[in-house]
């Protein structure tokens, strides 16, 4: 099985202005690991870089320093071809990641004729038609032809969903895959997600600002704050226990219907007065110093 | 989420994703303008030019036969009279359509083929080159057209000036502002999440641009090449005019040259030039009337405006006869208070 | 909680239909009957095409053509005791009532600033329209006490939208709408795009005005867990109807119409049971149920049938 490892990422933007030109650090030293069977949610909000180590990941950008290694069982390395095969994405909003002019199928045929999983037009259509069952939608042979206007907000991220195992997948990178999604069907999406997972045995990112979903559909949590990771540990230990200042905002800001009529309740921090210098890793249980090199 | 706007779509988008949807249009299909009475007119006048250009040839006699009957008003023979020299201005008016056609289209493609290059390759590529292509294109949009054209046509000796030399020139000189559009437009597109998931599932580059980027351009390429066949015609026209056209083909321009140095004007000879300018006038009015339902594809608020005014001024005139009824009521409440 | 059924109403729509005069006109909105209180928080959830945003433009007829009143009565009971019939207004009047005791907070509103004028400038713009005899200096005071109301600082009145953050718009635009002193608000998704953190201090800044100001807010979103902590009724529509309308309270503990169970089940809660309420779906003999259940739903979605038919 793949595991995918992120270690000391840094990017740097340049922003020119003017003649000025300034370098902003989107990313400053974050490590992940991915590995088989497990979901690791990156949360932050937006600006922090989680969707910059997103485009790092599906190489989609490089990075300023740092490397990601994806690895397979056997340790041998996966790149080339091989790496757009093995780390795909699930896009943020499904109205926009289908291209309007072709068909479902089309963009499910198009991964599995690149990197050759079907060599027949009879068997990459029938792959299509499997893929589509997978991921719920069926009459799979009346949803292949159409087009993607033709279908709902959840079918369009079905398909997505589909798109991205189609060309087998291992290391799935799923980018806020439900939060342009009609609140009753979110949990659909992600219980398939799930399922798939277990099926595929993937290694998931996902990427949310949604702290309960990362609770309930994460292993294991990474907080985001201003390109620094800040906390980091199992899904439950974060959010229900969470030691930095960053984490506990978020925690307190998360609408929880448990808190009924108690908008007020906490008091707000002060969100200037958060620094991200320090990260604290419930793994290792200690503090350390955020957004310097992992010790080798 | 929720406005206005999209609820008005609501019933269209139920009846097609509704389980029984109607059987699959192919994207081609989505890209045709839908047909309104200006499209009519539009496809009807170019369509019958062209036919005119490329049938009327065939029927009428050669255009440079001399008679002794110059200048005589249009007549059961000649429908639209004679030049000077005893020509016959119809069979003219014919192989002069088709040589401005053949211009046209030529330029059309030509131009069209630079700009889709130089927008869409440009934007596609970004950083250098992208700088570099912008630069030159933007070189060409400065440079004022009909001076250049003028210029090179004088330099170009007038026997090898032919048809494709014309062609070249005008081509070469007015791609770059469709460029510039495409350029743009390109932009928006592959900023998409599409193009940025067929990069990830290892799409190669040109098939990004040829099959998923191009196809929702062509609207745009579609309008700049009619726009550029317009320009083309009138170009050359403009060029012939002066005399600066091809040596070895007639076109509505040349009549136009030859109208002119025959004083046709002053002699009142009107059946020899009407006919040349206003065929130029009702083709270039044509392309045009496409062009419009062509903007209506890209631009779909178009296509709904004027069925969104009549359903609009329903709800209005409906909404009206119900206010009255409560002001009505709010009067009579007030009157049995007293 | 300030619930107060037994305060006076400040609006009332009773049986209000919207339809939006399509070639086979479609209901957007059906019968509906509200009752708003003064100084009350009226949640309005629903997804997508509901017609919750319809209803809201429809309340002081902001809504365009070809959406229409069909039926219904409007009546907004002013502060003096007067009673006004909102269907009735003319065009001048309907222009007064707007704003000045209804004003509404659009969705994405935090972009619909103007970007080439100052707040100073559109603050004032909307005090000349509609408040004429005020003197420049009190215009200026006026627009850094509203400022200075919604949490931002008075200085930022020479500043120009894209200086500003987007929490910081959202919170200009709120001024904006509290400018004349309105007896209603309206509020549509006004934190749907903001980051938590911004959007929890926007809703502690709408409550925390609302118990100074005393005016009412109908608040529009399709989050119903924000809404369960921030409103005192809550309303629940659905395919144009108001299926659901009870105390936040009630509507959390004892939902009635499966629909409203079934939005509540859509929320994982932060704090809650872990497991008990999705995870579920981990142990392998229920993954393929749970999703053909999926695409019932979605199916349904698309096709906009009956969602007690989603429940099964």
């Amino acid at each position: 099985m793949t595991s995918a490892h992120v270690t000391d990422l840094v990017k740097d933007y340049t922003i020119r202005n003017g003649l000025k030109r300034t370098r902003l650090r989107a990313v400053d030293h974050v490590s992940l690991e991915l590995t088989p069977g497990r979901t690791v949610a990156l949360v932050g909000e937006s600006g922090s870089g989680k969707s910059t180590i997103a485009k790092i990941l599906t190489r989609m950008e490089r990075p300023t320093s740092g490397t990601v290694e994806v690895r397979r069982e056997d340790g041998t390395a996966v790149g080339g071809p091989a790496y757009r095969r093995e780390v795909q994405m699930v896009f943020q909003d499904p109205f926009a990641s289908l291209n309007p002019f072709h068909s479902i199928e089309h963009h499910i045929a198009r991964p599995l004729r690149i990197h050759r999983r079907t060599s027949t037009k009879d068997e990459t259509r029938g792959r299509v038609l499997e893929m589509l069952e997978r991921v719920n939608l069926t009459p799979a042979a009346s949803i292949a032809p159409r087009r993607p206007h033709e279908l709902s907000g959840g079918q369009r991220q079905r398909v997505a969903i589909a798109r991205a195992l189609a060309p087998g997948a291992k290391v799935l990178i799923a980018d806020e895959p439900v939060s342009m999604l009609d609140v009753s069907i979110r949990l659909g999406v992600l219980n398939l997600l799930g399922r798939l997972q277990r099926e595929d045995d993937l290694a998931v990112l996902y990427i949310t600002h949604d702290l309960a979903t990362a609770r309930h559909f994460s292993d294991e949590v990474t907080v985001l704050y201003r390109g620094r990771v800040v906390e980091r540990g199992p899904a439950d230990a974060v959010i229900l226990d969470p030691h930095h200042d960053y984490t506990k905002l978020l925690a307190a800001a998360a609408p929880d219907p448990e808190r009924l009529g108690r908008v007020t309740a906490s008091e707000p921090l002060d969100r200037d007065a958060i620094d991200n210098s320090a990260c604290y890793d419930h793994f290792a249980g200690e503090w350390r110093e955020a957004g310097v090199p992992a010790a080798a | 989420m929720t406005n206005i706007e999209p609820a008005t779509a609501t019933p269209a988008d139920a009846a097609e994703t509704g389980p029984d949807a109607a059987p699959v249009r192919s994207g081609w299909r989505s890209l045709l303008p839908t047909m309104t009475p200006w499209l009519a007119v539009g496809l009807v006048l170019v369509g019958g030019i062209t036919l005119f250009g490329l049938l009327g040839p065939l029927f009428t006699g050669d255009p440079r036969q001399i008679r002794d009957i110059g200048l005589t008003g249009p007549s059961a023979e000649f429908w639209l009279g004679t030049t000077q020299t005893g020509q016959d201005v119809l069979a003219q008016l014919a192989h002069a359509t088709r040589g401005s056609l053949q211009i046209g289209l030529l330029v059309g493609v030509l131009a069209t083929i630079l700009s889709a290059f130089f927008g869409i390759y440009g934007a596609y590529r970004g950083r250098f080159l992208d700088d570099a292509f912008s630069l030159f294109t933007n070189v060409f949009l400065v440079i004022p057209g009909l001076p250049l054209v003028i210029v090179i046509s004088g330099f170009v000796p007038r026997e090898s000036r032919g048809l494709w030399t014309i062609a070249v020139v005008l081509a070469v000189t007015g791609w770059a502002a469709s460029a510039r559009v495409l350029h743009a437009q390109t932009l928006s597109v592959r900023q998409r999440d599409y193009v940025a998931a067929s990069q990830v599932s290892g799409e190669r580059p040109w098939r990004v641009i040829v099959v998923e980027i191009l196809p929702n351009l062509l609207p745009v390429i579609a309008s700049q090449f009619v726009f550029a066949v317009i320009a083309a015609i009138l170009g050359e026209a403009g060029l012939s005019y002066i005399g600066l056209g091809a040596s070895n083909s007639a076109t509505l321009g040349t009549m136009l040259f030859y109208a002119q140095n025959g004083f046709a004007l002053s002699l009142g000879a009107w059946w020899w030039f009407v006919p040349p300018g206003l065929t130029i006038a009702l083709f270039g009015m044509g392309l045009s009337l496409v062009n419009f339902s062509i903007d209506e594809v890209i631009n779909p608020k178009l296509k709904n405006l004027r069925q969104h005014r009549r359903r609009a001024r329903r709800a209005a005139r409906l909404e009206r006869e119900l206010a009255r009824g409560a002001s009505r009521r709010t009067t009579a409440a007030k009157e049995s208070d007293r | 909680m300030t619930t107060a059924p037994d305060a006076a109403p400040v609006l009332t729509v009773e049986d209000l239909t919207v339809v939006y005069e399509v070639d086979e006109p479609v209901t957007a909105v059906r019968g509906a009957d509200l009752t708003l209180h003064r100084g009350e928080i009226l949640g309005l959830a629903g997804e997508s095409g509901c017609g919750k945003t319809t209803l809201a433009y429809a309340v002081n007829r902001l809504h365009r053509p070809p959406a229409r009143i069909a039926s219904g009565r409007i009546t907004f009971h002013d502060k003096s005791g007067e009673d006004v019939d909102v269907l009735a207004l003319e065009d001048a009047a309907l222009r007064a009532f707007r704003w000045d005791r209804l004003s509404m907070v659009f969705q994405g509103a935090m972009n619909a600033l103007n970007p080439v004028a100052t707040i100073r400038a559109q603050l004032a713009d909307t005090l000349r329209a509609h408040r004429p005899r005020m003197s420049r200096k009190e215009i200026r005071d006026r627009s850094e006490d509203v400022l200075r109301r919604v949490g931002v600082d008075p200085g930022r009145l020479g500043s120009y939208p894209h200086q500003l953050s987007g929490g910081m718009r959202q919170r200009v635009m709120i001024a904006m709408a509290m400018l004349l002193e309105p007896q209603i608000m309206i509020m549509d998704e006004p934190t749907t795009a903001l980051d938590v953190v911004v959007q929890r201090d926007i809703l502690r800044e709408i409550v925390r005005l609302r118990d100074e100001l005393d005016f009412a807010v109908v608040f529009i979103t399709h989050d119903l867990p924000l809404l369960l902590e921030i409103s005192d009724r809550i309303a629940v529509m659905l395919e144009g109807e108001i299926v659901e309308l009870d105390t936040a309270e009630r509507l959390y503990r004892q939902a009635a119409h499966p629909y409203t169970r079934k939005l509540l089940g859509s929320f994982p809660s932060l704090s809650g049971e872990r497991g008990a309420f999705i995870r579920t779906g981990i142990d392998e003999t229920d993954a393929g149920e749970t999703g053909t259940g999926e695409t019932g739903t979605d199916g349904a979605a698309a096709s906009e049938s009956d969602p007690t038919e989603e429940r099964a």
